[in-house]
């Protein structure tokens, strides 16, 4: 059965185009994705993300376990609040997920998954905790609005309780406080998100979800879909689980080396597997592509190299671009003029050094 | 969603054909298609001169989202086709029944019209789709 957020009758009263996203039934775009995605490059927009599945982790050896789960090291929080970004592998060093995790305390840490994954994620996490002594609670009753963009963070701001405001202003990037909202409400804001803006998301019990929503469109946020999430994380140079990533591709061959953290003495799940693979040496690699033609990069695909074939995984026009760009796995080693296979006439691309867009603006040699 | 026009007939995948007062029949996609498909971004259009077949693929329509083949209503020779839409395809989202036809065919077999669904069992099979 497809799920549905508490927002659901709210996208279809605003006209959005509904899909299914991963078991959910979701907007893709309220009309035009392209006017969404530029609202959040040069203004504010917001996306119902409740889709995803926040887990709650309580235990006296929470650290521990976080040590022995994650390919990034949880050491690196050291503050209350902060947040990390980790791909969680298996012993073969494939990805079960990628996912944040937010410090909230020596006994208590808080990571948000992907709903697509879910199922998988809490019987692995479960599984593994059971060791530990963890105790492992999805929190389904929690709602998720991601609120994006430059001006995003002060139409926040606007709604949170004066007596909190200043405090949420000063939040660091890629850290989370609680906060009253509108009436009192109570807000986890995480100054995250999967943009390439500044932003926040907020995390909210279910039954304020639609006064909070309602007061930041009657600010000014326009509602995003799905669609233009999708486009900007790509700009953004954000992998995307499942198409640039999953159980088969270790994170040497999805450019996220910069989240294994090789710490000494740490036996986190999958580190022999990478420690293998590195030695041996990784023999695919994830570029950027850039086609300046005229035409659409989309997934699947091929890719042509002087090493061999690849495939682009995701895909797609680039509205703040006005032009196709993609994530690629191809064989390492100098690539050569490379062309891209669509409708079976070769096209010429060229790799480029992501992200694309940062902070509204194409990157240098995009 | 704007008004489909009583003189164009449809395939069932939304193409629309108008025959025009020269004979030759000019090949769009539906309002109803172009608001599926979301924003447009690129055209590819058929070559003038090329021969097309009824339910083969003509053109390709790339919206953000995914590529979708616009299947010609008729057989006949390519005599026409929207350059305007090499720059802007958006013209489609904005006009799919005027501004944003695709090409234009000289058709070899003017029978095949009557194969088409006219405008009211188009508005019918859209409906049934909504459903």
């Amino acid at each position: 059965m497809t799920e549905k957020t508490v927002l659901n009758a709210t996208h279809r009263a605003l006209g959005a185009h509904m899909v299914d996203f991963g078991g959910w039934d979701m907007p893709v775009n309220y009309g035009s994705q392209i006017e969404e995605h530029h609202a959040v490059r040069r203004n504010a927009g917001m996306f119902d993300v409740s889709h995803m599945t926040i887990v709650d982790l309580h235990g006296a050896r929470v650290k521990d376990f976080l040590r022995h789960l994650l390919a990034n090291s949880i050491d690196k929080l050291k503050v209350t609040g902060k947040a990390l970004y980790s791909c969680m592998l298996n012993e073969q060093g494939g990805v079960i997920d990628d996912l944040i995790v937010y410090y909230l305390g020596d006994t208590f840490y808080r990571t948000v998954v992907n709903a697509a994954t879910r199922a998988k994620d809490l019987a692995w996490i479960t599984q593994q905790a059971k060791a530990f002594d963890v105790e492992v609670k999805e929190r389904p009753e929690l709602s998720m609005i991601a609120v994006q963009g430059p001006h995003a963070r002060e139409k926040v701001l606007a709604l949170v309780h004066e007596v909190d405001r200043a405090r949420i202003e000063k939040l660091a990037k890629f850290t989370a406080a609680a906060a009253q909202g509108p009436g009192g409400m109570p807000l986890f804001v995480a100054r995250t998100g999967y943009t390439g803006e500044d932003g926040f998301e907020v995390m909210l019990p279910a039954e304020h979800t639609l006064a909070f929503w309602n007061a930041l469109q009657a600010a000014g946020v326009v509602p995003c879909g799905l669609g233009a999430r999708d486009t900007l994380r790509l700009e953004a140079g954000m992998n995307l689980y499942g198409q640039d990533m999953d159980e088969t591709v270790s994170p040497w061959e999805a450019n996220l080396g910069w989240t294994i953290a090789l710490d000494a003495g740490r036996d986190f799940i999958g580190r022999k597997a990478l420690e293998a693979q590195k030695a041996a040496g990784v023999t695919r690699v994830m570029v950027g592509l850039v086609l300046d033609g005229k035409g659409v990069l989309r997934h699947g695909q091929k890719v042509l190299t002087a090493n061999g074939d690849g495939v682009i995984l995701s895909g797609s026009f680039a509205p703040t671009l006005d032009k196709a760009i993609a994530f690629a796995r191809i064989p390492v080693g100098e690539p050569g003029a490379v062309r891209v296979d669509i409708r079976g006439r070769e096209l010429p691309v060229h790799i480029v050094k992501y992200p694309f867009v940062r902070d509204g603006k194409p990157c240098d040699g995009i | 969603m704007s008004e489909i026009p009583g003189d164009l007939k449809f395939n069932k995948s939304h193409e629309w054909a108008r025959v025009e007062d020269d004979g030759t029949v000019r090949v769009g996609i539906s309002d109803h298609a172009q608001s599926q498909l979301g924003d447009l971004v690129y055209v590819e259009l058929p070559e003038i001169g090329s021969s097309v077949e009824a339910g083969n693929a003509a053109a390709v329509l790339e919206s953000v989202k995914a590529a979708s083949d616009i299947y010609s209503p008729v057989s006949g020779e390519v005599v026409e086709v929207n350059e305007l839409l090499s720059d802007k395809p958006e013209t489609i989202n904005a006009d799919a029944f005027g501004e944003g036809w695709i090409f234009a065919v000289r058709p070899s077999d003017r029978s095949e019209l009557d194969q088409l669904l006219d405008a009211k069992a188009y508005e019918e099979l859209i409906e049934h789709d909504e459903q």
